[in-house]
């Protein structure tokens, strides 16, 4: 593989940068004085720089990295991850949900599980969550490690050290505020240093239509109709129609129903920004303020993946063309960072490869400050040393940030010498999120959903995503990883990603479900009033009527459904 | 929190886009071969520069009216 010329210009932009981030930190040390400082922002933090921190927590190296390869490999049903997924569960998470996160005073996701449930069920999830979160944490620092290791010839260890470093000084000393505030910034850089990327790229391809051309020319050429890449619902009918190998009922309740309200509305890592809002209606407003910019996402991170795969097909002015791997298929990962690399001149090369570090560390950051949160609050504080003074707590979380990202590096190193442990710590954090969703859901709209319930409904669905996965296989795979490991195999998908889909969409099922009885069987002994503020209809309406209508949650939401609908139908 | 998050953001955008557009006018014609003939070095930079005094312009104001 060709590495990547640094000259000067492109070490000091990049330099700037450090500079900038480590500097946030340190203004904001002088600031951190209490435990809610360190770990919530003394809430006081205004709805816009909560917005941009909610989307850039979750724009990690593996998301702009992963959304590119998916562009190159499905076309633009890639945004159904935006469209059908990302965009509706945060307007759900906004008007319906964060009036009990943020109302309940809860510090965490699992203490909000405490108040309305039980502690085991808290338990459960802090635990799941914060071993969870430094391990995916470690995955993409093996990733971002491997890949810029390879392109610039810095070398996996280099790569690792020094951007890990950063994110434990700045987070260190300005707790969640320095990694809020520092998203805000690396959500500016990633946006203005791709944009160029998509500009250059698409007058290489011939614009939109040029690009369609070369698109159509390809999916006829591997048997698919002639749109399947630049049309997203138009051959979502069978999965045999497009190469994600889904049909649309899969999709929209395994991909957008189960996995992304799962993940948009019940994974601290996000939710955390919203809580350190201000007042409720900023709490309210975060995930919608963070829907405007997140809508059209694909422009920036799926677009370049398209591009690439079409100038490699039919070759543009420039004579762009993806890497392949040592066994002849095509390296889709090095979409985004290839393009990088063949168009942008020195100068703009350090502003591109500023904006990848950006990106990477801004999703490190979001998933070492939910970690020290939860290990804090709801593991060190609950289990191990109840009963210490405010000033312990902030210690701990000091020292939580030091060992959780000590733990996340020597993840990395593991990913590095054995790949599959991690597949498989994933495919097992996969099952134990997939029916989170069902848990919150009948939590906060259902009174009468007991501790029992809520427990082993989780537990249950958890087991039924196991036990799916064992069961069935996706198309031509015989790896163990892969599903059918119970021997006997019922279900043949036709690809993975519907695999995924529903075994997410039976886990959910069955959590609901066991929720409901075990919660009917046993009794709830928690008092009306203890619930207030909980459940949905023990909380008495905000009133927001004299506020002006972009600071209602409900119009915002209306706004970002609307346009996210005209979204879909454009590109249909 | 204290820190006007606008104040550190435009300063940076503007330092790096200013550097990158005058790296645009010194550097090299033959580089931009790449950029399918754009100097994008020298029109990024100043979209860069743009961006970054509105923020720090946008926070000038909200200091001042914060002080009134």
């Amino acid at each position: 593989m060709t590495s990547i010329q640094l000259g000067l210009i492109d070490y000091v932009i990049l330099a700037i940068y450090f500079v900038f981030v480590l500097g946030i930190g340190w203004a904001l040390k002088r600031y951190m004085k209490t435990s809610t400082d360190f770990f919530l922002s003394g809430r006081s933090i205004p709805a816009w720089i909560t917005g941009l921190a909610f989307i850039s927590a979750n724009l990690g190296a593996q998301e702009v990295i992963g959304m590119g390869a998916s562009g190159a490999k499905y076309g633009i049903a890639t945004s159904h991850f935006y469209w059908v997924g990302a965009i509706p569960a945060m307007v759900f998470v906004g008007i319906f949900m964060m009036p009990f996160y943020y109302g309940s005073r809860a510090r965490s996701v699992p203490e909000y599980l405490k108040l309305r449930f039980d502690e085991k069920t808290r338990g459960f999830n802090a635990i799941s969550f914060a071993t969870m979160t430094v391990f995916s944490s470690g995955v993409s620092m093996y990733a971002m490690g491997l890949l810029l290791g390879t392109l610039l010839g810095w070398g996996f260890n280099f790569s690792v050290m020094v951007s890990a470093f950063i994110v434990l000084i700045y987070i260190f000393l300005g707790g969640l505020t320095s990694a809020i505030y520092n998203e805000v910034l690396q959500f500016f850089l990633i946006v203005l240093g791709f944009l160029p990327l998509v500009f250059l790229g698409l007058k290489d391809a011939g614009g939109w239509a040029g690009l369609q051309q070369r698109l159509a020319m390809m999916a006829t050429a591997q048997g698919y109709a002639p749109g399947t890449w630049t049309e997203s619902w138009r051959f979502m009918t069978t999965p045999a129609a497009n190469p994600m190998g889904v049909e649309w009922f899969g999709m929209v309740m395994g991909l957008g129903f189960v996995l992304s309200f799962g993940y948009w509305c019940t994974d601290f890592l996000v939710v955390q920004r919203a809580m350190a809002a201000n007042s409720m209606s900023a709490a309210r407003r975060t995930p919608l303020i963070a829907a405007l910019p997140k809508m059209f996402f694909p422009f920036l991170v799926i677009l370049p993946g398209m591009i690439a795969i079409a100038l490699t097909y039919h070759s543009g002015v420039s004579g762009f063309a993806l890497p392949k791997k040592m066994d002849g298929t095509f390296n889709y990962d090095l979409a985004i960072p290839m393009m990088l690399g063949h168009y942008f001149p020195s100068g703009m090369l350090g502003l591109g490869l500023t904006a990848l570090m950006a990106s990477f560390m801004s999703g490190m950051a979001g998933n070492v400050t939910a970690f020290n949160t939860v290990w804090t609050y709801d593991i060190y504080q609950s289990y191990i040393r109840p009963g210490r003074s405010d000033q312990h707590y902030l210690w701990m979380g000091r020292m939580a940030t030091i060992f959780g990202i000590a733990i996340s590096l020597a993840a990395a190193y593991v990913a590095a010498k054995f790949n599959n442990i991690m597949d498989l710590l994933q495919l097992v954090f996969a099952f134990v999120n997939a029916p989170l969703f069902a848990t919150f859901l009948l939590g906060m709209f259902w009174r009468r959903a007991t501790g029992h319930g809520a427990f082993s409904g989780l537990l249950l669905g958890t087991g039924a995503a196991a036990l799916h996965h064992g069961l069935t296989t996706p198309l031509g795979s015989a790896t163990l990883i892969k599903g059918g490991w119970l021997g006997t195999v019922l279900h043949s998908y036709p690809s993975e990603m519907a695999q995924n889909f529903w075994t997410a969409i039976f886990a959910w099922t069955i959590c609901f479900l066991v929720t409901i009885l075990i919660s009917l069987a046993t009794r709830q002994n928690r008092p009306d009033e203890e619930l207030k503020g909980l459940v949905y209809s023990l909380t008495p309406r905000s009133k927001e009527g004299n506020l002006p209508w972009h600071k209602r949650p409900a119009m915002l939401g209306l706004l970002v459904l609307g346009m996210t609908l005209l979204l879909n139908i454009i590109f249909w | 929190m204290g820190l006007d998050i606008r104040l550190p953001i435009g300063l940076m955008f503007a330092i790096a886009g200013a550097l990158l557009a005058a790296y645009g006018l010194v550097s090299d014609p033959a580089i931009y071969q790449r950029s399918l003939g754009l100097n994008i070095n020298l029109w990024w930079g100043a979209v860069m520069l743009i961006f970054g005094l509105t923020m720090l312009m946008l926070a000038r104001r909200a200091h001042r009216a914060g002080r009134r």
